[in-house]
Parts: structure tokens; C-alpha cells; sequence
């Protein structure tokens, strides 16, 4: 299901401009402190009153498209986004491995370029699109690259295996699977304590090889 | 992870504004900060995130584009984005070939220019906070200097801090003659690349010579005659996604069969990128054979010191740097 909904830029600079003084004392309530935006805060600071948000300021409003949903959250500065997406919006597919960038259990794609959502705050993800492993499939229909899994055992236990597909995928779409080595290296933010490596490597070239669109 | 409050600024000015006092963080791609923040090793007050500070002299600070003397790198370029772009494979492939050498994929999708120079010059007794260690808490000791120094500094340390930088773009960038652009209040400053890191010293707190109030904006690198005998050649525990052991930035310039310039810089082996000035001096008029190379490497480890764990380093730094030239002037 594609949301059609469109993202404006990412607006803290329309923010500063909106932002006026008066709109933040008006604002600076416990009541409505979520519905502060990033641009106040700076706003904010410059007026050194920054110590007063600080106080108040808990969480903070965060607006993502994952998996083709909008979602409105309200959210901990030093939430990541690993944590948003497992603890907050329950989907739990993306998996908490190393939680230190080091297994890539966790990754997901931002605008298409997948990353470690456990290095990322929540808070910096805003107006970007999301896309997890939940969001892989249409509907009943498997995405390529999870049928490929399947068909190759590319996995034992499968805790690192949505980490494993949604890079999987990105390799494909970034051109770099185009022989046994180069899958190797671009895969290798992606680890498997199984060692399921030969067969991930034979699902990712039997999907480049398919010329399926991923 | 302790908690924090997030700004971002919209202008380099009301960023420049925020970043100098104490307890405030920048964040950039956050793939070393937010790390060390879960760990406990750094815990700021502020995060001032500067992925959205607009036009800064009419360019955007991920740009990448040609100057009248060479390319010039927006500090928020991501890795990745470099290690792919045209003009830099077309005339700085050690920086190319340097980016892909380091993290994994995913890594190099947040991880930008001016992040990953910022990353903080390391080891394990840096990250664990139940250990003594002179850079993460001055004065505590350096748990490093007698205890598990397998990955450390074999050039430049002090009694304070062996650690080393891990970057592989650093290296790329050392041997490339790379400047640094920096914007302060008062204005922008230059800084050459190989005086951007320092080392230990007294003051293994501090990896840089960056200003707390300042922000890196652009790294620009000179056009070049090396794109056609380049290499980086990095040796690791593991073939991908590690750190090095011995990492080299081999460039040469070879007119009629002699060296006619050469860079050098290796990985691993200090606090900061170490190049290599005695090396290239002598090599500079020589024929590109393995004897000149094994030659210039011995000259290049001179005054290498082993402590214990990492003295593995003295052989196999100087056999990098033949190897690596080796495959610059296309011996293997």
C-alpha cells in the first residue's frame, strides 16, 4: 500500500522563521511542550532561555513515513530509531542484535539507502521514509529476496536474517552484486553467527541473476 | 543512553552559536557519538544536529564540486557518496578505494567527510568505563601501555595514550595534501590535513586541533598527477569491516621510469594518519623496484616502537608499504 501523502522538506528553517518569542512563551507549557518544534528550541537558545525547554522538554514530536504509513509520534531525543520502530510502533522484525553498529541485525532503509537504525536517533529521521522488513512484501506475495532466502536456507536461526534481507536488497540496488567477492564485501556490515554466509550469498546472486526488479 | 536536548539549527550562524559551550555535542551521520553515548564514554548535555544548516557559500555542505585548483568535499558528503562519485574515481581513486576499505555499507551511508574525521582517535580501555584511561578521564592512566595493545600506535605516542585514529579516509586524504576548511565565528580558517589530528602528548583528550567553537565545513583536494599509480592497501584480522592492523596510502607519479613524486601515509600505526615525508623524499628520482620500495619502508620506520602486543606492527608496517607501492606502480 503506497501512501501517497507528500513530505514537505525537512522545515527547520521554516521553523526559525515561524518561531516567534511570543510563540514560545505561549507554547512553553507542560501541556503543550510535545507540540514544540526543533526550530523553537533553537529559537530558544538564542534567546538563552534553553535551560527553561530542558525542563519541560521530554520528548519531542517526530513525523515519518514507515513502511508507506504516516506515522505521528512523540519521542525521546535519545530514542533510536530501532527503538521507536520495535517498542513504539511494534514491529518487531527490524532486530536488536550488537545495538553498537557492529552485526547489522537492525538494519533498515532510509529513503532507500539502508543504515544501522541502532545508531540513529528517531529525533533526526524526520519527513524520511522508512522501510523495514514488514514493509518488504506486498501484501501476501513475498518479495524476491525473502523467497530466495527461503529456497536457499540462507539462514539457521534467523535472528540476523531481516538485517541480512534488507541489506540483501540495498546490495542489488546499489550495483554491488555482481559476483561471489563483491557480495561478500558489501555484505559484510551484515553478520551470521550460524554461518549461513555460502547460502545468503546464493539467495542475493540468484535474485541479481533473475534480473527481478528489487 | 542519558538524556539529552536536540537542536538543529537551520544556518551555520545558529549553529556556530550553540556549539561552543560546555557540554554541547555536534552530530553529524552520529555513528561514533551515538555509540560512545551508549557506552557511557561521552554524555552531553546538547546534541546540535547540523545535517540541515542550508546554503553555506552558496553550496550545500553534502556537495561535492570542482574548484579551480581541485575537488572540494562538503563535510557533510556521506562516505558512500564519495567513495561512488565520478570525479573522485576518475582523479582521487586512493580516496575512493580508502572509503570503501572502511566500515561496512550501511556505515558509510550515515557516516559523513568532516563525521569521519571527528571520530574519536581510540582503543578498548577508551570505551570501557570500568578502565583507567588518560583520554577518556586526564589523569587516570593509560591501561593500554602494559595491558592488551595489540591494535596500538607503534609512532608518536606518549607515556599518556597509545591509541590509534581509525579512519581510512583520514590516510587517503593525509597523502592527498588535503586542506581543511573551517568556520569559526570570526570567519573561515584553512588548516593542512595532516595538521588537522595531533598527537598524544600531554593531552590525549584531545584528538584534533579543531577549536570547540568551531565546525569543519569542506575538505579540499589539490589536482593531482597520482590517479594512475595509486593503491590503498589495508591489512585487517578479517578480509571486510575491521579496523586495520597496517593500512597504506601509496600514490606515486612515474614519468619515463623515475619517481617523480610520492606520497605516503599509513593507518593504524599512530594517534593520527602518519605520513610518511622521509620515505617520499627518497624515493623521489628512483626507480619504481621492489629494492627502492623495501628501502623507503625501512627509512619509514624509523624510530617505530613496539609494546609488546603490537610489536607485530614493526614487521609488517614496512612490509605493507612495499607491498602497497608495489601495487601502485603496477609490480603485481
Amino acid at each position: 500500500m503506497e501512501n501517497k501523502e507528500a513530505y514537505p522538506a525537512n522545515d527547520a528553517a521554516q521553523d526559525v522563521k515561524d518561531s516567534s518569542r511570543r510563540n514560545f512563551i505561549k507554547q512553553s507549557t507542560l501541556l503543550t511542550a510535545v507540540a514544540l518544534t526543533p526550530g523553537t528550541a533553537i529559537k530558544a537558545a538564542a534567546d538563552h532561555i534553553d535551560e527553561q525547554i530542558a525542563a519541560v522538554f521530554e520528548k519531542m514530536p517526530l513525523k515519518m513515513q514507515v513502511n508507506g504509513k504516516t506515522q505521528n509520534l512523540s519521542v525521546e531525543p535519545r530514542a533510536t530509531l530501532l527503538d521507536i520502530l520495535r517498542e513504539q510502533l511494534d514491529l518487531t522484525g527490524t532486530k536488536k542484535g550488537c545495538d553498537h553498529g557492529q552485526c547489522g541485525a537492525c538494519t533498515v532503509h532510509v529513503d532507500g539507502h539502508r543504515i544501522n537504525s541502532c545508531l540513529t536517533l528517531g529525533v533526526m529521521m524526520n519527513g524520511r521514509k522508512i522501510t523495514t522488513i514488514e514493509g518488504l512484501a506486498n501484501g501476501n506475495q513475498l518479495h524476491p529476496m525473502q523467497e530466495a532466502f527461503i529456497k536457499h536456507d540462507g539462514f539457521q536461526c534467523g535472528y540476523c536474517t531481516p538485517g541480512q534481507i534488507m541489506s540483501a536488497v540495498a546490495c542489488i540496488r546499489e550495483g554491488h552484486a555482481n559476483s561471489e567477492h563483491e557480495i561478500r564485501e558489501y555484505m559484510s556490515g551484515n553478520i551470521c553467527r550460524c554461518g549461513a554466509y555460502p547460502n545468503i550469498v546464493n539467495a542475493i546472486q540468484e535474485v541479481k541473476d533473475g534480473g527481478m526488479a528489487v | 543512553m542519558k538524556q539529552f536536548q536536540y537542536v538543529r539549527p537551520a544556518t551555520l550562524k545558529a549553529a556556530l552559536d550553540v556549539i561552543g559551550k560546555p557540554g554541547v555535542k555536534v552530530i553529524a551521520g552520529g555513528t561514533n557519538l551515538i555509540d560512545l553515548m551508549k557506552r557511557g564514554v561521552t554524555a552531553p548535555d546538547k546534541l546540535v544536529d547540523i545535517n540541515h544548516l542550508g546554503l553555506v557559500d552558496h553550496q550545500s555542505l553534502k556537495d561535492i564540486t570542482e574548484t579551480k585548483t581541485g575537488l572540494y568535499l562538503g563535510s557533510l558528503a556521506l562516505n558512500s557518496v564519495v567513495s561512488e562519485n565520478n570525479m573522485v574515481a576518475k582523479r582521487h581513486p586512493l580516496l575512493a578505494m580508502a572509503l570503501k576499505a572502511g566500515a561496512s555499507p550501511q556505515l558509510r551511508n550515515m557516516a559523513t567527510v568532516g563525521g569521519n574525521m571527528m571520530q574519536r582517535t581510540r582503543c578498548g580501555y577508551f570505551y570501557d568505563t570500568t578502565m583507567p584511561c588518560n583520554k577518556r578521564v586526564p589523569g587516570t592512566g593509560c591501561g593500554a601501555m602494559e595491558g592488551i595493545n595489540r591494535m596500538h600506535a607503534i609512532f608518536g605516542a606518549s607515556q599518556q595514550c597509545i591509541a590509534v585514529h581509525p579512519s581510512d579516509m583520514c590516510v587517503a586524504l593525509a597523502a592527498l595534501d588535503a586542506t581543511v576548511h573551517i568556520a569559526g565565528k570570526k570567519g573561515e580558517r584553512k588548516l593542512p590535513f595532516t595538521q588537522f589530528h595531533r598527537l598524544p602528548g600531554e593531552h590525549p583528550d584531545l584528538d584534533n586541533n579543531l577549536a570547540k567553537d568551531e565546525l569543519i565545513v569542506g575538505i579540499e583536494i589539490p589536482d593531482n598527477n597520482f590517479a594512475q599509480n595509486s593503491y590503498y592497501l589495508k591489512i585487517r584480522d578479517r578480509q571486510s569491516y575491521a579496523f586495520a592492523l597496517v593500512s597504506v596510502a601509496a600514490a606515486l607519479e612515474i614519468e619515463n621510469g623515475i619517481i617523480k613524486n610520492a606520497r605516503l601515509a599509513m593507518g593504524g600505526v599512530a594517534h593520527k594518519p602518519w605520513r610518511l615525508f622521509d620515505a617520499e623524499k627518497a624515493l623521489t628520482g628512483k626507480q619504481p623496484t621492489e629494492e627502492n620500495f623495501a628501502q623507503a619502508a625501512t627509512l619509514a620506520m624509523q624510530g617505530a616502537i613496539g609494546h609488546g602486543g603490537n610489536s607485530f606492527k614493526l614487521k609488517l608496517a614496512p612490509a605493507t608499504i612495499t607491498e602497497a607501492l608495489k601495487h601502485a606502480a603496477g609490480l603485481v
